[in-house]
């Protein structure tokens, strides 16, 4: 906090305790713009829907709403309002080359897990768009990626509180075939607000084969590109200078022949010292190097990666899923199975190096191993260390503020191992009416430096997920999985059987039982029931039960989620 | 008084246009890295089943690998073509082409990197398979998986004729 308010020099918007529920819109939108395109959807949309002339309506909509109950023993915290919601609709009209679109969101209290400065509604995504073949332009809020998103991308994912839009302008343009340049400037979402940084950056690709006519049939494609991304925050630091311009760039390539693929791309950064990195002024990089093979019946896929101290946001205080500009993939499977993603692993953007190795492989049906109806196979491996970190000088321990931090060679590993994940995957079809996947898990995992507690958790997991399907519209499936370690925790078993009714009806019952952990008392089973009803795109789904504390991630930015036990009712809708 | 102005062009715009054509029209790409715009997926007169996915989600793979042994007999009966749009993101993007190759899948597969396509037709959470008719009007919609799921789905393609 201290830091926070060094770099800025202020404190900004402190949350008050009680929030009046009324719509707060982003700085940058006026009253008058809004109602205009709240008038034009409104009073177009039905006339187009009735004549189905024109345009088309759309959109969706979901909610989340939660009961809770205190429950000590999981650590299930008291939650004053008893029953929290988090609600999302989204309204677009498309119109030819034309669309426009809002989302509402409330937060009526926000859920447990989110960040309670959401608390309240609004309207904060807006834009209007027009994209033609050679041209397009977007104002208001957009989402963005260049190339592998090291240098920007600017996404949503409400399952993980992130919304990093950009709320300004965007133009792509397509001058001559094979060439797209995209260029934008705006600053980014801060839950009902904007972050006080600006974002400005343009980025250009070329495909050598659309551009060059006589490459355009060829097997082999090349396509190259960059981008360059500035961000302006004032300084008002009070001991350091800071760069109010922090300017980053980033070549990229892609090569495609045959069944191959090889991507790689570069970032790197001036010093941009930030509460991420512990105010040092060393430059940052990231290198992503990606190959890729896939031939009839198999595909591999390999990825390394280094990177140090690429933490981008458009706000030097910032923290945890805010305000950040890019992101940097990481390189370990996403895991499914419950059991599997206990521990999961997210990318380090202040430093790490590693690799990846994954291979898929579908045994042919009728040949001994493969069975009648075929096997697959999948195996993958991915380890990821620390980069090296020594010392500027004798005198200046590593990561000191103020300094230039460390120094790190390019090519060495660091000595402290962050993750060993190794996996193999086998699924196959038993007869018309039973499938079996089994799969196990080896994993190492430094909960150490990455959660900052604890140690290094050594564990095997074992998962056997069993469908059995009596008849063309019933299926039962059986999940049995267990993890087992000495440290954090210890052993668990999990079991689940859930029941399908197509295409309407859906039931499940989940145990997991932390039967191992070295607190007696903490042997809990977290059981947990749900049920959901479909039809076309709208599905209803109640949940009743007990929740363990965790961490839940998807895409590898991670959030953690605290222990519930209560009701949960999930609608989801779109039209 | 302006908003007036503006609204009543926007009316009389939108009743002389008419266009049937419901998939819209966004840049995704194939998996040799080729842009395509997602309305030239269409074959004109055939029923499109456009399945979202993404490599991580299991009711989705079950979802596609059931339709991908079923096809073969659905097009012989409906001409119907199946594009399965992966929202796989830069984690796993790279993934998409040999995981398809990994399963033997041999049906159109395109990259919505961005979620522009997702976004652009209302897909909360995969899986989210839409079917469009010949003329690519949006008929049906569904979201999530379970077994025997495809059999709807074929019965809304059958219905079509």
């Amino acid at each position: 906090m201290g830091r926070f308010n060094r770099a800025t020099g202020t404190e900004r918007s402190v949350t008050p305790a009680f929030r009046p529920a009324i719509v707060t819109m982003p700085a940058n939108i006026t009253v008058p713009g809004l109602l205009t395109v709240l008038a034009m959807l409104l009073f177009i949309l039905p006339l187009g829907l009735r004549a189905q002339s024109g345009g088309r309506l759309s959109g969706n909509f979901q909610v989340d709403v939660q009961s809770y109950k205190t429950d000590s023993l999981i650590g299930a915290p008291r939650v004053d309002e008893k029953l929290l919601s988090n609600s999302y609709a989204n309204l677009r009209y498309d119109w030819g080359k034309f669309s426009a679109g809002l989302r509402y969101e409330g937060y009526l209290n926000t859920l447990q897990g989110f960040d309670s400065k959401y608390d309240g509604i609004g309207i904060p995504y807006l834009f209007a768009d027009y994209q033609a073949e050679d041209l397009g332009f977007t104002v208001g809020s957009f989402y963005e990626q260049f190339g592998s998103g090291l240098l920007l991308r600017a996404w949503e994912d409400k399952a993980l509180g992130v919304d990093n839009s950009i709320n300004g302008v965007r133009v792509r343009s397509t001058p001559m075939p094979g060439l797209r340049i995209t260029g934008l400037i705006g600053r980014q979402r801060h839950f009902f607000g904007l972050g006080e940084g600006l974002v400005r950056a343009i980025d250009g690709e070329v495909t050598l084969n659309e551009l060059i006519k006589s490459l355009n049939d060829k097997a082999t494609r090349l396509t190259f590109g960059g981008s360059f991304v500035s961000k302006y925050q004032k300084d008002s630091d009070p001991i350091y200078k800071l760069p109010e311009n922090v300017g980053a760039w980033a070549p990229r390539l892609q090569l495609n022949s045959g069944g191959f693929q090889l991507m790689v791309e570069y970032a790197g950064k001036i010093n941009d010292p930030s509460a991420d990195n512990n105010f040092i002024y060393k430059p940052g990089e990231a290198l992503l190097l990606n190959a890729t093979y896939s031939g009839s019946g198999i595909g591999i896929n390999l990825t390394a990666k280094r990177v140090d101290n690429m933490s981008f946001r458009s706000d030097r205080a910032e923290n945890l899923n805010k305000l950040m500009i890019n992101y940097l993939p990481p390189i370990s499977k996403n895991q499914i199975y419950s059991l599997m993603n206990l521990y999961p692993y997210s990318s380090q953007p202040n430093g790490e190096m590693g690799m990846q190795a994954e291979v898929m492989y579908q045994v042919k049906r009728g040949s001994k191993i493969g069975g009648k109806y075929g096997t697959q196979i999948s195996l993958n491996f991915s380890a990821v260390n620390t980069i090296e970190r020594l010392p500027v000088n004798d005198t200046t321990p590593v990561g000191t503020n103020g300094t230039m931090g460390y120094t790190s060679s390019f090519f060495k590993l660091g000595p402290d191992k962050l993750l060993r994940d190794f996996n193999i995957e086998i699924s196959r079809k038993l007869s018309q009416k039973f499938k079996l996947i089994t799969s196990y898990q080896y994993l190492v995992y430094n909960q150490l430096l990455l959660e900052g507690k604890g140690e290094t958790v050594k564990a095997h997991v074992a998962v056997a997920d069993i469908t059995w399907k009596p008849s063309e519209e019933h299926a039962i499936r059986m999940e049995l999985q267990g993890l087992w370690t000495r440290q954090d925790k210890g052993n668990w078993a999990m079991a689940m059987l859930e029941y399908s009714i197509s295409p309407h009806w859906f039931f499940a019952v989940i145990d997991q039982w932390n039967y191992g952990n070295p607190d007696p008392d903490k042997r809990v089973h977290y059981l947990y029931g749900s049920m959901a009803y479909a039809r076309d795109a709208n599905r209803i789904m109640i949940s009743y039960g007990k929740q363990r504390e965790g961490i839940l991630c998807v895409g590898g930015v991670c959030r953690n989620v605290p222990a519930m036990n209560g009701l949960t009712m999930t609608i989801t809708s779109s039209f | 008084m302006k908003k007036l102005v503006l609204l009543s062009i926007l009316l009389s715009f939108s009743a002389l246009l008419f266009s049937q054509n419901t998939i819209p029209s966004i840049k995704v790409q194939d998996l040799k890295g080729k842009s395509i715009q997602s309305d030239k997926l269409l074959v004109a007169g055939k029923p499109l089943i456009m399945s979202f996915w993404a490599t991580w989600c299991k009711p989705c793979v079950k979802e596609l690998d059931m339709m991908f042994e079923k096809l073969p007999d659905w097009q012989k009966e409906t001409g119907v073509q199946l594009v399965a749009v992966s929202i796989d993101d830069s984690r796993s993007t790279s993934k998409v082409a040999p995981f398809v190759s990994g399963r033997g899948w041999d049906f159109p597969v395109v990259l919505d990197v961005n979620g522009d396509l997702k976004r652009a037709l209302n897909v909360v959470s995969v899986p989210h398979t839409l079917l469009f008719d010949g003329t690519g009007k949006l008929v049906y919609s569904h979201t999530g998986y379970a077994e025997g799921d495809e059999n709807e789905l074929i019965a809304k393609v059958k219905g079509l004729k």
